[in-house]
């Protein structure tokens, strides 16, 4: 392979380092209204009343709107971006009488600027009929204050959703007798695990700009990863045709599954619908922290049972999600707690999996990198570890017994066969790299320091098996160079770069010549968007296909040029060789030629989708030292292998995985998310909210083991959320065998660190 | 009140509000790299020079830049040219966003101290914050760069 496995240079690398205008904020018009939220101080409340007059008549003021303007009895939908009908259920308005969490809209205000806007801000008196609210998830389920108590709510999918018990959906799947088979285990662990609703945190804020275009259309400039979804959803919440709506991404500060959720672009498109007028919305970090999408907060009862000799032979897993006010990605989610973690087990006799996804009076939840596995992975990912302990077996050599192979049919997978998998060379690898055999469980450093090793193991998906579609459409231009147009939406993963790679590959050009754009509702090929995983293994696919026919037609105007048969002819990427006389015509020709006197169309488009998900598998061993006295912990070292299948650019590759992994270390050590009493977020800032600077990591190394995966192109698989995963139960892991205590509970606070040694003290004296 | 102050090698002398932001101001005329990441001067997204030293443009007033020279990114091109190839080469700016502040500090560093290890490296870079990349490949390009400098700078 020439261009695909290649480091190549992330094609807007210069452009993005030099400090270029290119994302929303920067591309924004200077002259344009600028809107902002008034904000719900309640978690759950009536407005009573609301009064604007004052505000609307502020110096600079074009528009307030609350919800009165907003048809109370009209259609709800749901921000998340998924494949139509959502399986979210459709429980918001534009504007709600009725507001479920603190920071839920009361009213939008646009203004010529900042200042006006925050003085308007100030001047609108609202009086709410504070009710009752749900803030604990565990007593969410059938509690007598409803969240959304009202009868146009709605799911469009059969998700075990019920708004009157407080339902955003619930699952069961089984395959064999669980219990059965746990009564006849050697050893049977339970276990439960907590995660909180931890932030994306990408750079850029979320932020949107909206304007109406020549032709009288509703334009949105976003930072998203969704234009198609966004475009519905919009559509939908404005009550107004798709037809009328253009959604374009410019580039993106980082998504991280943030953005895949509209938690914005309704706002300023309502008020440039009504004005007519150009508006922005750009959120605070605080907004950012307060009332956007995080990951959902999951509590998983783990049981798991093996005999004395290490076979692992069934895992019982019931996960509660907590979606918060609304269930965006809610009832999706929370089955990955299982499908990813159970899967990585082969030789199981039976599972069991069981879920309720609650609504709470808590900021809405949405997608994250890892989608639940992540949650799902730390809790069966260090039961397995518990388990290894109690059966006094190296977690390594358990995981060897144990773990699926290429060729097994996943049953807790839906059923998928694994049909390439390096997972055992993963762990062999990361053996080697921390140097297992020396330092597990721990070194005493002498100094009150100890220091541990952990691992774990992860898996994910590579797209929807199924649902997600990948487009891509090239077409050749004057001098021969190609242009390729997609609907996925690189937000700083490279896959921009990464789909050129793919196309030149096929094209046998380098990867300068091919120029990419993407993605625009008006102008891209459909695409589902990118998260799932799902770009480099689908629209990839399509960009490999659509390749493979924009070079037959090359031939096929190249054969008519030399008039010969089609089929006489080659291509090397350079020219059209006729094979009977060896006369040739050079890319650059045969792109003159087909503007001019020309009817072959020197274009292709494809559009891919796949029934299987082949996962990505991963294992990562953690070496942390914890200062017993101050409970302190630093990660000195992470390592990971990783069987992305090829990697397309083993650059981007490694960057990913290396920031996943550090996300995966934050979410394990320091990301705390707590609320007090009435309701609040307390880590509304990133004073609060503390995720890794450099000086809290020492080094991570990632290496590659590949595997081959057929449907891919060139054999990839996805890599962008299995790297998040195995920090938690990895790091965990370390702790615990350097201090002597299993955390069960994360973010693992140093405070957590010196409690968990006095109480483990109190217990051996 | 009025400002006068030196940007990017400009002079610049208008009527602003007292309580502007520099970061506001900066943007404002057309100074698009310095970017807005946080609200409690967490993040270093923002970072740019006073006189040649690195500061928080967000927490800064526009006013206590006067009499001063600003210089952001957009006036570094070509010194940052040199050292970003390096950070491109290792695929480490990503989405991007940090890059302009970290490319900043980076380079007040190296002006300070042109050999720093990897603790100070480490020390002086700490306030800007990277989401995407886990630092790990901006460490070998900033280890990469300080290399090539040592050798001469020849390729
Ligand atoms: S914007 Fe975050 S430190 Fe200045
Ligand atoms: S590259 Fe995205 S935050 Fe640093």
């Amino acid at each position: 392979m020439k261009t695909v496995n290649q480091p190549v240079q992330k094609k807007d690398a210069m452009q993005l380092l030099g400090g270029q205008p290119v994302y929303v904020n920067d591309l924004a018009p200077e002259e344009c209204l600028i809107v902002k939220l008034l904000r719900s101080p309640h978690p759950n409340a009536l407005i009573a009343e609301i009064d604007t007059e004052a505000a609307q008549r502020a110096a600079g003021i074009e528009a307030v709107y609350t919800w009165k303007d907003v048809p109370q009895d009209g259609v709800r939908f749901t921000l998340a971006g998924q494949t139509w009908p959502e399986p979210s259920p459709q429980d918001r308005l534009l504007l709600d009488r009725h507001v479920r969490f603190v920071g839920d809209p009361v009213a939008i205000v646009a203004g010529r600027n900042e200042r006006c806007v925050d003085r308007a801000l100030r001047m609108i008196k609202v009086k709410y009929e504070v009710l009752d609210a749900v803030l604990d998830f565990r007593t969410a389920k059938d509690h007598p204050v409803l969240v959304h108590p009202e009868e146009n709510w709605e799911a469009l999918c059969d998700v075990g959703a019920d708004n009157k018990r407080n339902l955003c959906a619930r699952d069961a799947d089984q395959k064999g007798d669980v219990d059965a088979v746990l009564a006849t285990c050697d050893v049977v662990l339970e276990r439960a695990y907590h995660t909180k609703a931890c932030q994306q945190t990408m750079m850029e804020p979320f932020g949107a700009f909206c304007s109406i275009d020549t032709y009288g259309r509703l334009h949105i400039v976003s930072s998203t990863q969704i234009v198609f979804h966004c475009r519905r959803i919009v559509a939908k919440a404005l009550g107004i045709p798709k037809s009328k709506i253009r959604v374009e991404k410019p580039r993106i500060g980082g998504g991280f599954g943030a953005k895949q959720t509209a938690v914005m672009e309704i706002y300023p498109a309502f008020v440039t619908w009504k004005t007519k007028k150009t508006s922005k919305l750009i959120f605070s970090r605080k907004e950012c922290m307060t009332a956007s999408s995080p990951r959902h907060e999951m509590e998983m009862q783990v049981r798991i049972g093996a005999m004395k000799n290490g076979h692992i032979r069934a895992i019982d897993l019931y996960t509660l999600s907590n979606t918060g006010a609304y269930g965006e990605h809610g009832p999706t989610t929370v089955g990955l707690s299982a499908h990813k973690s159970i899967s990585l087990y082969g030789k199981l006799d039976a599972f069991r999996f069981e879920s309720d996804v609650v609504y709470t009076n808590r900021m809405s939840a949405g997608a994250y990198r890892g989608y639940g596995a992540t949650q799902g992975i730390y809790a069966v990912e260090t039961a397995v570890n518990e388990l290894a302990e109690q059966l006094g077996m190296d977690p390594i050599r358990l995981r060897e017994q144990n773990i699926v192979r290429e060729g097994d049919t996943m049953m807790a997978y839906y059923g998928e066969p694994n049909t390439s998998c390096a997972l055992d060379r993963c762990i062999a690898r990361v053996k080697e790299m921390i140097g297992w055999d020396e330092k597990y469980p721990c070194r005493d450093m002498g100094n009150g320091k100890v220091r541990g090793v952990g691992i774990g193991l992860a898996m994910q998906g590579s797209g929807i098996s199924g649902v997600d579609v990948g487009s891509a459409a090239l077409k050749v231009n004057d001098e021969g160079f190609y242009t390729l147009r997609i609907g996925a939406a690189d937000m700083g993963t490279g896959c921009d770069t990464i789909l050129a790679q793919i196309a030149a590959e096929v094209l046998e050009c380098s990867v300068d010549e091919v120029t990419v754009f993407g993605a625009d509702t008006d102008a891209s090929p459909y695409d589902s968007g990118s998260y799932a995983s799902s770009t480099t293994f689908v629209t990839g696919k399509a960009v490999e296909y659509a390749a493979t026919e924009l070079r037959e037609k090359i031939c096929a105007l190249g054969a008519r040029m030399l008039g010969c048969e089609a089929q006489a002819v080659s291509f090397d990427g350079e020219r059209v060789l006729c094979e009977l006389d060896g006369r040739s015509v050079s890319r650059a020709e045969i792109a003159s030629a087909s503007q001019c006197g020309n009817t072959i169309a020197l274009e292709s488009s494809y559009t891919h989708s796949c029934p299987t998900s082949p996962p990505p598998f991963m294992a990562g061993a953690a070496e942390v030292e914890v200062d017993l006295e101050t409970g302190e912990t630093q990660v000195i070292q992470y390592v990971a292998a990783v069987d992305c299948g090829t990697p397309v650019n083993p650059n981007l590759a490694r960057v990913q995985a290396e920031g996943g992994i550090l996300q995966g270390i934050g979410m394990t050590l320091t990301e705390n998310i707590t609320y007090n009493q009435d309701g609040k977020v307390l880590e509304n800032s990133l004073m609060q909210y503390k995720i890794p600077t450099r000086q809290d990591i020492g080094h991570i190394r990632v290496e590659f083991e590949s595997s081959y995966e057929k449907l891919g192109p060139f054999g990839a698989k996805s890599i962008g959320e299995v790297v998040i995963n195995t920090p938690l139960p990895a790091v965990t892991a370390a702790i615990h065998n350097a201090c002597g205590v299993w955390f069960r509970e994360l973010p693992i606070t140093p405070e957590k660190i010196v409690l968990g040694q006095m109480e483990k003290r109190k217990i051996s004296t | 009140m009025q400002l006068t102050l030196h940007l990017n090698g400009i002079p610049i002398c208008e009527e602003i509000a007292p309580d502007t932001l520099l970061l506001d101001f900066l943007r404002a005329h057309g100074c698009k790299s310095v970017k807005r990441g946080c609200e409690t001067s967490n993040c270093g997204l923002c970072t740019v020079f006073l006189d040649g030293r690195p500061i928080l443009s967000c927490s800064f007033l526009a006013a206590r830049a006067d009499g001063h020279a600003v210089t952001t990114l957009e006036g570094l091109q070509e010194e940052a040219k040199e050292f970003t190839a390096f950070i491109a080469d290792q695929g480490a700016e990503q989405c991007g966003f940090c890059n302009p502040g970290f490319v900043m500090n980076a380079l007040a560093l190296f002006r300070e101290n042109s050999d720093p290890d990897e603790t100070e490296i480490k020390e002086y870079l700490a306030g800007n914050l990277c989401r995407c990349s886990g630092y790990e490949g901006q460490l070998r390009g900033i280890k990469n760069f300080l290399e090539w400098k040592k050798r001469g700078g020849a390729s």
